[in-house]
């Protein structure tokens, strides 16, 4: 058995025990499923009408005079795509990359950011219950007995509410650091001994700054395997979006089943294109880097893009878009049927749209999330539509994993 | 419960000092409160107003870079752009030092706090081309001299600040039937108007529609900002007619300044709005899941004051949870860091001479580990209150490094750790924290697992 493992194993264990984290061995697989699943969350509110813009729907044109520029290329006949999405144009031709459109939490009416969040992290049909407590990735990790911390990784500073829960999961950005002597760090324990806030995140610190710090090789055959992918000469390196991807990969070729992570910056309420260019760069570096990042495991990954909702299907006085309700959610992986935007496409037209203002949701994206988990780690239906996502009608496969 | 000089420190202050005495009763608290801004006047920080550089030195600046491209000049107009960015770069420094001094140094704790929760609620951040180094100059504006009087006027400075407008797009926003929208297009943006509702007054869960919120962003229309003249009211882009929002009509022709102001002075009023800055400020101040007659009883004495400010917190203070013995609050990492250089004693002048490199080390840098870099939260919702947003495997990572380390970095001789465990946590430090303290094999750790332990890290 080899050291990481060893250490590895150490680390749930120092969750849950008050013993020293590294006396018993582990070396089993920490999860028993064998596929990937990244879930990204897209803070702000991405506009879905731009980025797949349904350019065959006649209304398109007259509700979008600024937005659409005749530059996006076609998919499908019916969708073309975002110019700064181009990028992901050899994942689509692979069968890589798509989406699915006219979707949407049930979140409706107020356009919150924050609700809508919290609603799309919580899995939840409304806030009512008030009891936040926890989110859907987590409440599926529940659901399996017996798992270890690195299962799932927030990644990132911010908090990921999709991953919080009771179930252990872990979080870390790639840029911190721990620095303490083992004197101090026994002196710790004892300090944080009555605060269980404070010493599990205490233990579960000193156990990842340690496996992390063993684990420099695998950053560096991370680099390696990322140096001679040919995709990988459009991202720009070093942006924090990339070291995120780059980390998530790296776990994800361990022990790591599940990594969840934000991009942000997508409430273009004005001038929307410059958003768009910045959004576009962000989320094709980091699917593209993830994808060289996880060499032969990316053919087992499903990547799930979500946004708290769309926005407006008419342009605004600033040439950008304000809170909507329906939008799209993009995917990619080699384990999901990519190369098709999946959908029920409603109209633009005056009487389509939702509320007489934004794209009208034809299915709970919900929906098309429990299918994948389905088709990935073969879920329950039961366990699906009452235990991770309460209220949900599961419906007609839509056919997303391969 | 009775009323706690270590509480009122640590719990409604920037923490305990070896040389500062903590508060000696709840009379003594608002009394500082009601008088002068003593550590201001100390520690300046230049309003947004007169601040150098301003948004117009940034535009000039580049305008004659502009100008005098191709010609002779040219050098002299790079170097002197070069220049005025260098300058807002050393005033964003000079700033974070301010905040730190101030906060280290107060006698008035509670007021330095105060800034700090509503800067947070009207968090107006530095993107899309604002300069970082105006974010405290606009809390230095905007905020601090409203903290102690009525929030109808903070809100309405703040909706008058070029900060708040540029960062939600106001600058944007044109009535449907303006001048300006029939003759050369563009049209409302709702962006600052669902924010006012959503998050300055009534709060999300608050009794208000989407058409309140589109009727808001028509009467704000008008309200704009240029680097010329900072905030000015723009009569062109102003919706015509009154608008209803929350049931009263305001407004009329010709629109006016005046009528957006008595439009928040009606929402400020609002019983939502009283009920959500009362419930924000025990959620911030005392625990997470506030007692219900507090909040109430908070509400009710805004309402009754007119909206006064002063009159809520002295019920808060008043009430026994102010002063029960559990600390249910986290430090955010910037008081973290502040109450540790306030215990630790380090002078003001050691902390206005630092260097960059080394406010970059121990400040910046490891505030963006711990989770909240400077002045840039996520969202215009600022930064979280949940402790499980902050005390995480990273936080804590992020924590105990900078308590191990970063003391000796601001101070050549550290304190002993059998002193500095009571100047840090007062009279009565827990017996475990104590053990540890004595414990410890060094100096440098005796005194970080003081800073590290919970009973620090909480309020």
């Amino acid at each position: 058995m080899d050291r990481r493992k060893f250490l590895i194993g150490g680390i749930a264990l120092g969750c849950s025990a008050a013993a020293s984290p590294f006396v018993t061995p582990v070396a089993m697989a920490a999860a028993p499923w064998d596929a990937r699943l990244v879930v990204i969350i897209l803070r702000g509110a991405m506009d879905g009408i731009d980025v797949i813009q349904p350019y065959g729907d006649p209304d398109l044109v007259g509700l979008r005079p600024t937005l659409i520029t005749g530059k996006a290329a076609d998919l499908d006949g019916f969708y073309a795509l975002h110019p700064s999405f181009e990028p992901l144009r050899p994942l689509w031709n692979a069968g890589e990359f798509g989406a699915v459109h006219a979707v949407s939490t049930p979140y409706r009416d107020k356009r919150s950011h924050f609700d809508g969040q919290d609603i799309l992290e919580a899995g939840l049909p409304d806030l009512s219950g008030g009891g936040l407590r926890d989110g859907w990735l987590n409440r599926m990790l529940q659901v399996v007995p017996g798992l270890e911390a690195e299962v799932a990784f927030a990644i990132g500073r911010e908090q990921m509410l999709v991953l919080s829960g009771d179930a252990p999961a872990s979080r870390w950005s790639p840029d911190a650091r721990l620095r303490i002597s083992p004197n101090a760090r026994a002196l710790l324990n004892v300090v944080h001994h009555d605060d269980p806030l404070f010493r599990d995140a205490s233990e579960d610190a000193i156990a990842i700054a340690e496996q992390i710090s063993i684990e420099a090789d695998l950053a560096e055959e991370t680099e390696a395997m990322m140096a001679e992918s040919p995709m990988m000469e459009t991202v720009s390196r070093g942006g924090e979006h990339v070291k995120i991807a780059e980390f998530a990969a790296s776990r994800l070729r361990a022990d790591t089943r599940i990594a969840s992570f934000s991009i942000n910056g997508w409430d273009t309420h004005a001038r929307q294109n410059n958003g768009m260019k910045n959004g576009g760069r962000a989320l094709t570096d980091t699917i593209l880097t993830l994808k060289a990042g996880l060499g032969s495991a990316w053919d087992k990954t499903a990547v799930l893009c979500l946004t708290e909702f769309g926005r407006t299907a008419r342009e605004n006085g600033s040439a950008g878009t304000d809170h909507g309700t329906g939008g799209a959610m993009l995917f990619a992986g080699g384990a999901l049927r990519g190369g098709q935007v999946i959908g029920d496409w409603p109209g633009l037209g005056d009487g389509d749209l939702y509320a007489g203002r934004d794209l009208l949701p034809t299915r709970d994206v919900r929906a098309h999330v429990a299918w994948v988990m389905r088709g990935l780690i073969g879920l329950d239906q039961a366990v699906l539509e009452q235990a991770i996502f309460p209220g949900l009608e599961l419906g007609p496969n839509p056919g997303l994993v391969r | 419960m009775p009323f706690d000089p270590t509480i009122a420190a640590i719990r409604f202050g920037m923490g305990l000092s070896p040389t500062i005495a903590p508060p000696s009763s709840i009379a003594d608290m608002m009394g500082m409160l009601a008088g002068p801004d003593t550590i201001a006047a100390e520690v300046p920080i230049p309003t947004y107003t007169d601040v150098y550089p301003s948004p117009l030195d940034y535009r000039d600046a580049t305008r004659a870079l502009t100008r005098a491209r191709g010609t002779d000049g040219e050098e002299a107009a790079d170097q002197h752009r070069d220049q005025v960015r260098g300058d807002g770069n050393e005033l964003l420094l000079t700033n974070v030092k301010s905040e730190l001094v101030r906060a280290a140094h107060t006698q008035d704790g509670f007021r330095e706090r105060l800034v700090r929760f509503w800067a947070d609620h009207f968090t107006a951040r530095s993107t899309k081309g604002i300069e970082r180094h105006l974010v405290s100059p606009y809390i230095e504006e905007a905020i601090r001299p409203n903290v102690t009087g009525n929030f109808a006027e903070m809100l309405a400075a703040v909706v008058g600040s070029p900060m708040m407008i540029w960062s939600l797009d106001q600058h944007q926003s044109m009535g449907p039937n303006s001048e300006a929208a029939l003759g050369g297009g563009g049209g409302l943006n709702e962006n600052l108007a669902r924010e006012i509702l959503e998050l300055h007054t009534l709060g999300v869960g608050g009794a208000y529609q989407q058409t309140d919120v589109r009727e808001l962003a028509e009467l704000l229309t008008g309200v704009s900002a240029n680097a010329q003249q900072g905030a000015y009211f723009r009569p062109e882009r102003a919706e015509p007619g009154a608008e209803r929002v929350l049931g009263v009509e305001y407004g009329g022709d010709p629109a006016s300044i005046e009528d957006v102001v008595s439009g928040l002075r009606g929402i400020a009023m609002h019983p939502d709005t009283a009920r959500h800055l009362a419930r924000k400020l025990v959620v911030h101040f005392i625990a997470p899941t506030p007692d219900a007659s507090l909040v109430n009883a908070m509400a009710a004495r805004y309402l009754e004051n007119g909206g006064v400010l002063m009159g809520m917190y002295e019920v808060m203070l008043a009430h026994e949870a102010a002063w029960a013995p559990a600390a249910m609050k986290v430090k955010q990492p910037f008081e973290f860091i502040a109450s540790s250089v306030r215990a630790l004693g380090v002078s003001r002048d050691a902390i206005m001479a630092a260097d960059r490199r080394m406010i970059r080390r121990s400040v910046q840098n490891p505030m963006i580990v711990m989770g909240q870099a400077w002045q840039s939260p996520v969202g215009p919702d600022g930064w979280p209150e949940e402790e499980e947003n902050w005390i995480t495997p990273q936080g804590m990572a992020g924590r105990i490094t900078w308590s191990m380390q970063a003391p000796e970095n601001f101070l050549d001789r550290l304190p002993d750790p059998r002193e500095f465990v009571f100047t840090a946590l007062g009279p009565t430090p827990p017996e475990a924290v104590l053990f540890a303290a004595n414990a410890a094999e060094t100096v440098s750790d005796g005194v970080g697992l003081v800073l590290a332990s919970a009973a620090f890290q909480r309020r």
